[in-house]
C-alpha cells in the first residue's frame, strides 16, 4: 500500500512554545491510524497542520499526494474533516448544511444529492434532514459531521477526538457508523484520541507526549513490548507487599492509584504463588491484558487516564451544552 | 444497508472559479440567515422607530423648520435619512459580528478548510452583511409617509447602491476588527467604542455645519458621515426641500458641498481600501 500521508521532520512552535517536536511517520492508504496521547500533547496541532489550517514551522508534509504548503487546496479537495468541537451552522438545516459544504467542494448536485441520502439513512438522519441544526443533539450534529466530512468522497477522513463529550452509548454508536463506511468505503482515517478503547481499534499507533512521538506500532505489538499479563493486588499494607514481592519473587512491582501492579510474563501462574506465599492479608486480585494506557505509564511514567476531564474538557463540554 | 459508492475522483475548479462559488455561498447563507431570524429583521427595526418616534418627535417641536427657511425640512425629516444610516450601520456591524461567531461556533473551520481561497469568505461574508443591511435600511423607507417625505421610485432605485455602498464599508470596518478576534466579548468591547463615536459623528442627528473645528475634522473621519450625507440629500431632494437648504443641512469638505455622487465616490474608496486590509488580515495564516 503506498503512504498517503507523509510527515518527515514536522515542527511547529507557537512563539517560545514547541507544540509538535520533530516528528517523523507515514500512513498508508486505507489504513486506520491513531494519534494517542494526553491533552496538550501535540494532537491537535499535528491534524491542523495536515489539514492545512496551520503552517509548520519546518519540515515536509504531504497529504494525498499533495504539499500542505504548496497545494493546500489539492489537499482540502481530497480529505475530510471532523473537528474537537461542531462546526455546523445551527441556524441551517441539516440538508442546508450539506447543500453549503457540497457548493464549497465544487459537487454538482446530481452526485451529492444520492450520496447525502444514503450516508443521511445510513446515520439514521434522513427523517431530520430539514430540521434545522441548532435542535440536534451532540450525537446527532456528530452524525452529521460524518456524512458532511464524507460527501466529497475524501481519500483520508480525519477525526479529532470526535467523541469528545459524548455519552458512551453514543460513542459506540458513532464508531459502529464509521467503522461500516470504512468497509464500504475503504477511506483512510486518521484518529486523534485519548480513548484507550477507540485507539485499540487502529491498525497502527503513535503514541505521542510533549509534541513527540514515542512509540508507533500496532496496538498488539505495542502492549506486547510491555508485558504478557499484569496483576493488580488490593492488600492491607502495600508498602509491605511491595517488598515482599521484591524479596519472595524478585519482581519490580509499582504502587498506582491505591494498587499493587505486577507485571509479569505468566500471571495465571504466579497469583496461586503469590495467595500462598503473601504474608500481607490480600483483598482482591485482578489479572488483565495490558492496555495501551499501560504502555503509556511504562513509557512517560504517566497515565493519560489522569488527565481525562481536564478543566479544557469540562469548559468545552459546558460550551457544547449551550448550543 | 446500500453501499456507499466513492465518487470519481473531483478535480478542484479553477481558482476563479473557487473564489467566486465561496462569496456566492456565503452571500446566500447570510441572506438564508437573515430571512431565517425574523427577531433580528424586528429587533433591527425597533431601534431607529425608537428613535425617531420618541426622540425625533420629541425634539422637533422645538426646533421648527431647518436651513434657515421656511420650506426647510422640520427635524423629523431631518433625522429621517440619518435614522437609516444608523439602521445600515447597526446592522452591518452585527453581520460582522457572526464572523467572530462563526469562529467561537466552530463553522469557520469548516471554511477555512475548504477548497475556498480565504478572501472569498471575507469578500462573501461582507456582500452578505451588506444586502442584509441594505435591506433593513430599506424597510425604513415604509415609514416615509408618516415622517412627510413623499418618494418616488426614482428616489429609491438611488437609495439602493448608496445604502449598499454604506454598508459594505461598514462591513469590511467590522470585519477588519474581527479577523484577528478570537471571542465575541472583546468585539462588544470595541464595537461600544467604535460604533457609538460612528454614530455621535456622523451627522445622523445634528448638521454638521458651524460646528468647532476639533468637531468637525472628527466628523468628516466618519465613513457614516459620506454615506449619510448621500442618503440625506437623495431623501430631501425628492421631498421637495430646495438645493441651497439641502446644501445648507449638507456636509461640507474643505469648504465646499459634497453631492451624492461624490459622497457615494468616497465610501466605495474607503470600502475597497478596508475590504481589502480586512481579506489580507483574514488570509495570514495561523
Amino acid at each position: 500500500m503506498p503512504a498517503t500521508i507523509e510527515v518527515r521532520g514536522l515542527v511547529k512552535r507557537y512563539g517560545p512554545v514547541t507544540a509538535v517536536d520533530e516528528i517523523d511517520f507515514t500512513v498508508d492508504q486505507g489504513e486506520f491510524f491513531g494519534f494517542l496521547g494526553p491533552n496538550g500533547a501535540g494532537k491537535t496541532t499535528t491534524i491542523n497542520v495536515l489539514c492545512t489550517l496551520t503552517q509548520p514551522t519546518t519540515g515536509s508534509v504531504r497529504v494525498a499526494g499533495y504539499d500542505v504548503l504548496r497545494e493546500s487546496h489539492f489537499v482540502r479537495q481530497r480529505i475530510g474533516i471532523i473537528f474537537q468541537d461542531p462546526s455546523l451552522d445551527t441556524q441551517l438545516t441539516a440538508w442546508e448544511n450539506l447543500a453549503l459544504h457540497a457548493r464549497v467542494y465544487g459537487i454538482p448536485s446530481t452526485s451529492w444529492r444520492p450520496r447525502a441520502e444514503e450516508l443521511l439513512r445510513m446515520v439514521e438522519l434522513w427523517e431530520r434532514r430539514h430540521s434545522l441544526v441548532r435542535t440536534f443533539s451532540g450525537g446527532m450534529k456528530r452524525r452529521l459531521e460524518i456524512v458532511r466530512s464524507l460527501l466529497h468522497a475524501p481519500e483520508i477522513l480525519f477525526l479529532d477526538e470526535p467523541t469528545l463529550g459524548l455519552d458512551p452509548q453514543t460513542r459506540g454508536q458513532i464508531w459502529a457508523y464509521l467503522t461500516e463506511l470504512r468497509r464500504q468505503t475503504g477511506v483512510t482515517l486518521f484518529l486523534t484520541t485519548h480513548y484507550l478503547e477507540e485507539a485499540e481499534q487502529c491498525d497502527r499507533i503513535a503514541i505521542i507526549d510533549h509534541g513527540r512521538i514515542i512509540a508507533l506500532d500496532a496496538p498488539e505489538r505495542l502492549k506486547a513490548r510491555v508485558a504478557r499479563d499484569i496483576i493488580l493486588l488490593s492488600t492491607e499494607d502495600n508498602t509491605r507487599a511491595v517488598q515482599e514481592l521484591k524479596e519472595l519473587f524478585g519482581l519490580g512491582p509499582m504502587i498506582v492509584d491505591g494498587t499493587v501492579r505486577i507485571e509479569v510474563e505468566r500471571g495465571d501462574e504466579l497469583i496461586p504463588q503469590l495467595a500462598r506465599q503473601l504474608t500481607v492479608p490480600i483483598h482482591s486480585v485482578s489479572l488483565r491484558r495490558p492496555s495501551l494506557d499501560d504502555v503509556f505509564l511504562a513509557l512517560t511514567g504517566r497515565q493519560i487516564r489522569d488527565e481525562e476531564a481536564s478543566d479544557l474538557d469540562l469548559m468545552r463540554e459546558q460550551v457544547r451544552a449551550r448550543h | 444497508m446500500a453501499t456507499v459508492e466513492v465518487a470519481e475522483r473531483l478535480q478542484p475548479p479553477s481558482p476563479v472559479t473557487r473564489a467566486l462559488i465561496g462569496i456566492f455561498t456565503l452571500w446566500q447563507r447570510d441572506l438564508l440567515r437573515y430571512w431565517r431570524d425574523r427577531t433580528r429583521i424586528a429587533g433591527g427595526l425597533a431601534q431607529p422607530l425608537l428613535f425617531l418616534m420618541i426622540f425625533g418627535a420629541g425634539l422637533s417641536p422645538w426646533m421648527g423648520t431647518l436651513g434657515g427657511a421656511p420650506v426647510g425640512p422640520d427635524y423629523l425629516q431631518f433625522l429621517y435619512p440619518g435614522i437609516i444610516g444608523m439602521s445600515v450601520l447597526f446592522s452591518s456591524i452585527f453581520s460582522a459580528v457572526s464572523v467572530v461567531w462563526d469562529r467561537e461556533f466552530g463553522f469557520l473551520k469548516e471554511l477555512l478548510v475548504a477548497p475556498i481561497p480565504r478572501w472569498a469568505i471575507v469578500v462573501g461574508k461582507a456582500l452578505g452583511g451588506s444586502t442584509t443591511s441594505m435591506l433593513q435600511g430599506l424597510l425604513l423607507l415604509l415609514l416615509a409617509p408618516f415622517i412627510g417625505v413623499r418618494l418616488q421610485v426614482g428616489t429609491i432605485l438611488l437609495l439602493i447602491p448608496l445604502l449598499f455602498l454604506l454598508a459594505f464599508s461598514l462591513s469590511s470596518i467590522g470585519l477588519v476588527i474581527a479577523a484577528r478576534m478570537r471571542s465575541t466579548e472583546g468585539f462588544g468591547l470595541v464595537m461600544n467604542f467604535l460604533v457609538t463615536p460612528l454614530l455621535f459623528l456622523s451627522g445622523a442627528l445634528y448638521p454638521l455645519n458651524n460646528l468647532p473645528t476639533w468637531l468637525t475634522v472628527l466628523t468628516r473621519i466618519d465613513p457614516v458621515t459620506y454615506g449619510i450625507d448621500a442618503i440625506r440629500r437623495v431623501v430631501l431632494s425628492s421631498a421637495g426641500v430646495p438645493q441651497p437648504v439641502i446644501d445648507q443641512l449638507g456636509v461640507t469638505l474643505f469648504g465646499y458641498p459634497l453631492n451624492p455622487l461624490l459622497d457615494a465616490a468616497i465610501v466605495l474608496a474607503l470600502g475597497l481600501f478596508l475590504i481589502v486590509l480586512a481579506a489580507r488580515q483574514f488570509a495570514r495564516p495561523d
